[in-house]
């Protein structure tokens, strides 16, 4: 069992959780996740690793509540435990001397971006970290991040805190900002992903995103992760999580996706009114 | 009437069949089908054998089991006697009783094999590992003087059991890490509730555990830590790390919803209990028409399941005929019985979808057997313009597994073989480096759990013998 140090709710829907497990603190690195079950009967679900301290044997993820098992988690309190907490898993995340980086966060990537450009920044990169939300209230760890960044830009949908918009500005200000990326690596929702990929395509912009499909074992077993990159099959758990977004099919992954929604997301969605959904 | 006729006369060339399940309850259930031979049944088959004073099925079983020795306990009634010696070379027997592919091994060799009835050695070998089981707590071993020597042993499946057992009777300190959160291996999260009942598994593992073996969960070597990092404290490690990672045909249309590995259509039924969500937590696809690609334990396996999770039409889809299928042959009769379609001589070369992204209809061609390849079968040639399509709403991919490549891809000095496992010694199983040693699937790709014991045992004698002279 691993025993649970903080779990809460830091913005609507998004919770940190923080979880001791020496084995996998030792180890992890920027990029990675775990794979973790909320209870005995529960599902084996992967998150991304947020943040971590080896000397305390901690290892911190940022999860949004989407069905049965992530609601399975919202629900433990700090000194509960999970029975699993395997990782860290997938391959870490390149770090290089690339020259500037551009670092996109969104929803739970916000937080999975932040050792990423941690790890930019003590490579000697100039990192632009963006981070993206529907509004102000969504936002967190902007001092974690901006600790680590040398710029640091924020876009919501309804401009409650810098510039008003979405992804799609992202040209607009890295020009703003004098700006061209070596790299753009993005963290967060599928959409978000993909669009990221879409808008840095034709300005020529390698861009790494950081994978999210559904997995069981996360070791290579099952390949229920499996995508096509460049037309390959690549398991996102052993070969990933992170892929060229220019290289991704992204209709087939968004389907992929989508293949449990009706088992696990649409039971909670619906409530006994029955004009809601 | 000369004397061999007399002896003719005598023999005995009923096998003795082993009650079942009926097919038409057993296809809404999960439980074990095959029920176990009672004490009288057992003890007739057993006087079947001729007690050979050479025997030849011994050199038929991988581990070398006395077999005519633990036959004639049975025939005596000591029961425990057979368990006994049984084990000596097999610590899992009510395992392979069950899952050994017998007409290959034992029963194939077996004299009485050309009066087409062999003793049904592998029924005889569950009936009394499971009589021991009832019986409650199982003899304790003989165990060695702890030796202070420590071994690490990566993954919990049938080979790492064998090895942490010999090597904890012999009186080293064991380790076993465990990537997954229940140990077993295929034997837990591939093979069915069906076919060999999870409490049987855990029972073994428990067993392990009790000579004082520890067991580590949730942790992947190499990721976790490195094979390296652990030899730090251990003094040899042995990595059964097994054939995880599943084949697809490379057709268009794989990653389709609908699409599954077998692994992954198993693992969530079999490890995860998807067959009892929303209990369990895990889904599961319940479509009416399945279609299951291969002819292996893993496709009747994955056939098996799709029935019982209530499908309508479930179709076995291989591109040889019904002789080459390498399934357990009492497994291929169950699936028949139990309702699934055999599409002999039919090879899937695509898959197509709906405009949501799920699969639709499976497209084929018709075969025919033309001369024998390398495998001495004969060759599956397409029938051109024989292509045809069938709808399906789901699909197993059931065509086989490679080597786990974690514990090859991050550890340096590992020399591989040509099935990208890795290479070891045959008679010892050491790896090129003189630390680590490696059996079962990694090392020999998708094969048995007999071949895979064997290879625990080859390699923990061998641990031993380098152990002592540290
Ligand atoms: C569905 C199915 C049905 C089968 N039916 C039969 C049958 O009827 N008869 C028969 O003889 N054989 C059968 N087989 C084959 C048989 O199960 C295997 O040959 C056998 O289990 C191999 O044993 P193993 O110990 O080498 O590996 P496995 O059983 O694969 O065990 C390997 C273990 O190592 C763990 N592991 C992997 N990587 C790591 C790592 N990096 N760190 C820690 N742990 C790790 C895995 O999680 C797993 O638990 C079947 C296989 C399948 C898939
Ligand atoms: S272990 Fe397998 S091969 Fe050996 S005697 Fe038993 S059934 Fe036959």
């Amino acid at each position: 069992m691993y025993r649970i140090i903080e779990r809460r709710m830091i913005v609507p829907n998004l919770h940190e959780f923080i979880v001791e497990a020496p084995a996998v603190a030792e180890s992890v690195k920027p990029g990675n996740f775990v794979i973790v079950r909320p209870d005995d009967a529960g599902e084996r679900i992967p998150l991304s690793v947020a943040d971590w301290d080896a000397s305390a044997g901690t290892v911190t993820s940022i999860f949004m509540q989407v069905g049965g098992s992530t609601a399975k988690l919202a629900r433990l309190k700090p000194g509960a435990a999970v029975p699993t907490f395997a990782g860290p898993l997938g391959k870490e995340t390149e770090i290089g001397a690339f020259g500037t980086v551009l670092c996109v966060g969104g929803c739970y990537g916000i937080g999975s971006i932040y050792p990423i450009a941690r790890a930019l920044k003590e490579a000697g990169n100039t990192v632009i970290t963006l981070l993206e939300a529907r509004s102000s209230y969504l936002l967190y760890w902007e001092d974690k991040l901006a600790a680590v960044s040398d710029k640091l830009i924020i876009v919501t949908r309804d401009g409650t805190k810098g510039a008003k918009g979405h992804i799609d500005r992202i040209p607009e200000l890295l020009q703003r900002a004098g700006a061209v990326p070596d790299r753009v690596i993005v963290n967060g929702c599928t959409f978000q992903l993909m669009r990221t990929a879409e808008i840095t395509k034709p300005l020529g912009w390698k861009t790494i995103v950081n994978m999210n499909p559904i997995m069981i074992d996360g070791t290579g077993m099952c390949g229920v992760c499996r995508l096509s990159v460049a037309g390959k099959m690549k398991f996102a758990c052993v070969d990933g999580p992170d892929f060229d977004g220019h290289e991704i099919d992204w209709d087939e992954f968004l389907a992929r996706r989508k293949t449990y929604n009706p088992e696990e997301v649409d039971p909670l969605r619906r409530s006994s009114c029955r004009s809601h959904f | 009437m000369s004397e061999e006729k007399k002896e003719k006369k005598r023999l005995d060339l009923k096998r003795r069949s082993m009650p079942k399940q009926d097919e038409h309850e057993r296809v809404k259930n999960f439980d074990e089908v095959a029920l176990g031979y009672p004490v009288e049944t057992a003890i007739e088959e057993a006087r079947r054998c001729l007690q050979c004073k050479k025997p030849l099925c011994n050199q038929g079983c991988p581990v070398g089991i006395d077999i005519p020795g633990f036959i004639k306990f049975i025939v005596e009634g000591n029961f425990s006697a057979a368990v006994k010696r049984i084990k000596e070379t097999n610590a899992l027997p009510a395992i392979c009783g069950r899952v050994c592919p017998q007409e290959e091994q034992c029963e194939k060799m077996c004299v009485l094999h050309n009066k087409k009835a062999p003793i049904c050695i592998g029924r005889l070998e569950r009936f009394v590992a499971d009589w021991e089981a009832a019986q409650g707590k199982a003899e304790a071993p003989a165990m060695a003087a702890k030796t202070g020597r420590k071994v690490a042993v990566v993954g919990a499946g049938p080979a790492g059991i064998t090895v942490a057992n010999d090597l904890a009777l012999l009186g080293h300190e064991v380790t076993i890490y465990e990537a997954l959160h229940e140990c077993g291996g295929v034997l837990l999260y591939g093979i069915p509730e069906f076919r060999l009942p999870k409490a049987i598994v855990r029972r073994e593992v428990d067993y392990v555990r009790s000579l004082g073996v520890k067991i580590v969960t949730d942790f992947v070597v190499g990721k976790t830590r490195t094979v390296d990092k652990l030899l730090e404290e251990f003094d040899a490690m042995f990595v059964g790390s097994g054939a995880g990672l599943p084949w697809f045909m490379e057709i268009p249309g794989e990653n389709l919803n609908g699409v599954f590995s077998a692994n992954e259509y198993l693992t969530r039924v079999n490890l995860m209990r998807g067959f009892r969500f929303p209990e369990f937590d895990t889904p599961v696809k319940r479509p009416s028409r399945v279609a299951v690609v291969g002819g292996g334990n893993v496709a009747m396996d994955s056939a098996r399941t799709a029935v019982r999770l209530g499908a309508d039409e479930v179709h076995l889809v291989y591109r040889r005929s019904k002789a080459e299928l390498p399934a357990r042959a009492e497994e291929v009769e169950n699936a028949e019985e139990e309702g699934v379609i055999f599409d002999l001589l039919t090879l899937p070369i695509g898959l197509i979808g709906d405009e949501h992204g799920w699969l639709r209809e499976l497209e084929c061609l018709r075969m025919e057997l033309g001369e024998p390849d390398a495998s001495g079968r004969r060759k599956p040639i397409p029938v051109k313009g024989s292509n045809f399509r069938v709808p399906f709403e789901a699909l197993v991919m059931a065509i086989g597994n490679g080597p786990n490549p974690l514990i090859p891809m991050t550890t340096p000095g590992l020399t591989l073989n040509k099935k990208g496992g890795i290479q070891t010694e045959e008679a010892t199983g050491q790896t090129s480096r003189p630390d680590i040693w490696a059996g079962g699937d990694i090392v020999r790709g998708a094969a048995t759990v007999i071949s895979a014991m064997g290879d625990g045992r080859v390699a923990a004698a061998a641990i031993h013998r380098y152990l002592l002279g540290k």
